[in-house]
């Protein structure tokens, strides 16, 4: 086959894939997406918190028929030691707008949607088809994709790798590397079915308000990590996600952290009595900034988790994915209505797009947190969260010791845990990789 | 204590879905005499418990519950320790809610 048979190839149909492929076929363009599962969706995992506003600027009336799950009124963070939970609590009731902002949903379901949007707006979906290397000229530009269908290359003027965190195509034809274990969490976690009435009772919840749960301490056992829990209608998400590296230098099992985080006595009465009906595991980028790859080249653009384009402080990926996704296919529409080739040049303008927008902004405002939790993992998923609970319950026991004498041994437990100096340049530390 | 009333992993990988492909696994561990610390890691770090030391002390892998999530790549794929590729299309694991 010599001839071109797509305007664009759109590798994955996940949330940056399907963001790419609905813009391209919006406007007219020819778009073929490749997915290797058996449906959009059967490969993915997610939390899952999705922000409304990055799928409303792609489809403005996606509250009609996206399946939503509950739109979010309460949040909770939670510092944990072994028997105890400090936390903090935010509610509104301005959450309670006609178009809410955040909604828990279940990927499977969300991007079988998302998929035939898609399909509806005109782009050829091939699903349980897996691309498995990419085909370039001898110039070295991209020129389309082989698959495991038998079959040519497919070809098109340019290919979008939308293939996600662990994708081989990019990082196989040498495009980007494969992410390192320290810029990676490995997440586990667990779909948990009780009746709409309980989850809505136990969380303090009416009609379809939902309520999310943030979780870090001693449930890592001192590695970089954190808990969740998401309120679904019937359901609850639950999962515990720890970098790869630290996994590996502590030889924890991953599920064995996810059993000690059910057992929690914060956690146990809140999901009691459910049925367990999945048990899935993903990746997660966690590099931020420093480890973004090389975005663009002659014939490719790269998007979402498989660019690392992953909030991990503000735990928000898919709305970068769909954004970055949606980008990407805005830049390749305009080269294409100007007639232009896709050259490495030309399709800069996708970068361009993507550093005036919040993607770029909010990486680079949090580029040093990643390397801040790697050196001082201990300290903030171990010590910290002891000493923090300790303080509190100091505050709050009263058995007759004077209110001085608690405050002191407050104060004396930090610095003997951490020493003053070392109190102060992590507070330095964080202010600064917080800035 | 803790040990003891830990769920069993593979009860938990029992309510997924699987299409497995016989006879074509997707990872493959190279022959070794002795694994190094990463692939000797990943008989506890691996989230479906795919990975298991045999009498001989080698690292063997059995695929089939394997939920793709790339751990094992990311930790052993440089190394040359193991072969790592996604299934055909359609095979492997199909979550239901993901
Ligand atoms: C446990 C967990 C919780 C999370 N919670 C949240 C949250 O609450 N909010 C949030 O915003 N983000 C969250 N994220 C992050 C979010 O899921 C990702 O950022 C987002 O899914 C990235 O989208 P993507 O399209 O880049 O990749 P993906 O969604 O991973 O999609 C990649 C797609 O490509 C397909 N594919 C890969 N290779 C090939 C190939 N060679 N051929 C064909 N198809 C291929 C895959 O099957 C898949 O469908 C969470 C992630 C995890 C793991
Ligand atoms: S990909 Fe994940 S689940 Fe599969 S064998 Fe590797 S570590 Fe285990």
């Amino acid at each position: 086959m010599t001839h071109k048979n797509f305007d664009a190839i759109v590798v994955g149909a996940g949330m940056s894939g399907n963001a790419a492929a609905y813009t391209m076929a919006r406007r007219g363009l020819r778009v073929l997406q490749l997915e290797r599962g058996e449906y959009a969706g059967s490969k993915n995992v997610q939390g899952a918190i999705m922000y409304a506003n990055m799928l409303e600027t792609i489809i403005p009336d996606f509250r009609n028929d996206a399946p939503l799950e509950r739109h979010l009124v309460e949040q909770r963070f939670w510092i944990m030691d072994d028997t105890s939970h400090t936390g903090m609590h935010y509610r509104s009731d301005d959450f309670n707008e006609l178009s809410p902002n955040r909604y828990t949903i279940i990927r499977a379901q969300f991007d079988k949607w998302f998929s035939r949007k898609v399909r509806e707006a005109g782009g050829t979906v091939l699903c349980e088809t897996t691309a498995t290397e990419l085909a370039r000229d001898s110039s070295g530009k991209v020129i389309g994709v082989h698959t495991d269908r038998a079959g040519d290359v497919i070809q098109a003027d340019v290919v979008v790798l939308a293939e996600g965190v662990n994708g081989l195509l990019g990082t196989r034809a040498g495009l980007r590397e494969t992410p390192k274990p320290e810029n990676v969490a490995l997440a586990v976690k667990e779909m948990h079915f009780l009746p709409e009435e309980v989850i809505a009772e136990r969380f303090g919840m009416t009609g379809d308000e939902g309520c999310v749960i943030e979780a870090a301490g001693t449930i890592s056992r001192g590695m970089p990590g954190l808990g969740f829990l998401y309120t679904n209608r019937e359901s609850i998400s639950l999962g515990m996600g720890c970098l790869v590296s630290g996994l590996a230098a502590t030889m924890e099992k991953p599920y064995d952290l996810l059993d000690g985080f059910k057992r929690h006595p914060s956690v146990r009465p809140l999901i009691a009595g459910s049925e367990v009906k999945e048990y899935a595991a993903h990746l997660i980028p966690e590099g931020g900034f420093k480890a973004i790859p090389q975005l663009f080249g002659d014939g490719w653009v790269v998007v979402g988790d498989a660019a690392q384009l992953n909030n991990a402080v503000h735990r928000e990926g898919s709305n970068l994915a769909m954004a970055s996704g949606r980008m990407a296919a805005e830049a390749i529409s305009l080269i294409n209505s100007r007639g232009k080739p896709m050259t490495k040049h030309n399709l800069s303008l996708y970068k361009a797009m993507l550093d005036k927008s919040f993607v770029m902004k909010d990486l680079r405002k949090y580029k040093d947190m990643p390397s801040l939790l790697h050196t001082n993992s201990r300290s903030f998923f171990m010590t910290y969260p002891q000493l923090i609970s300790q303080a509190a319950k100091n505050f709050l026991r009263v058995d007759g010791t004077p209110k001085i004498e608690m405050e002191k041994a407050t104060t004396a437990a930090f610095i003997k845990a951490r020493s003053r100096w070392g109190l102060l340049s992590d507070a330095v530390r964080l202010a600064f990789a917080w800035r | 204590m803790k040990t003891a009333i830990a769920e069993r992993i593979e009860d938990k990988l029992y309510q997924n879905r699987y299409l497995v492909d016989p006879g074509r696994p997707h990872i493959k561990v190279r022959p070794h005499q002795s694994p190094s610390p990463n692939l000797l890691a990943l008989t506890r770090v691996c989230p479906a418990n795919c990975y298991e030391l045999n009498e001989s002390g080698q690292v063997e892998i059995t695929p089939d519950g394997c939920m793709e999530c790339g751990t094992c790549r990311v930790l052993c794929e440089a190394s040359g320790y193991i072969e790592w590729n996604y299934p055909r299309g359609g095979f492997g694991i199909l979550f239901k809610f993901g």
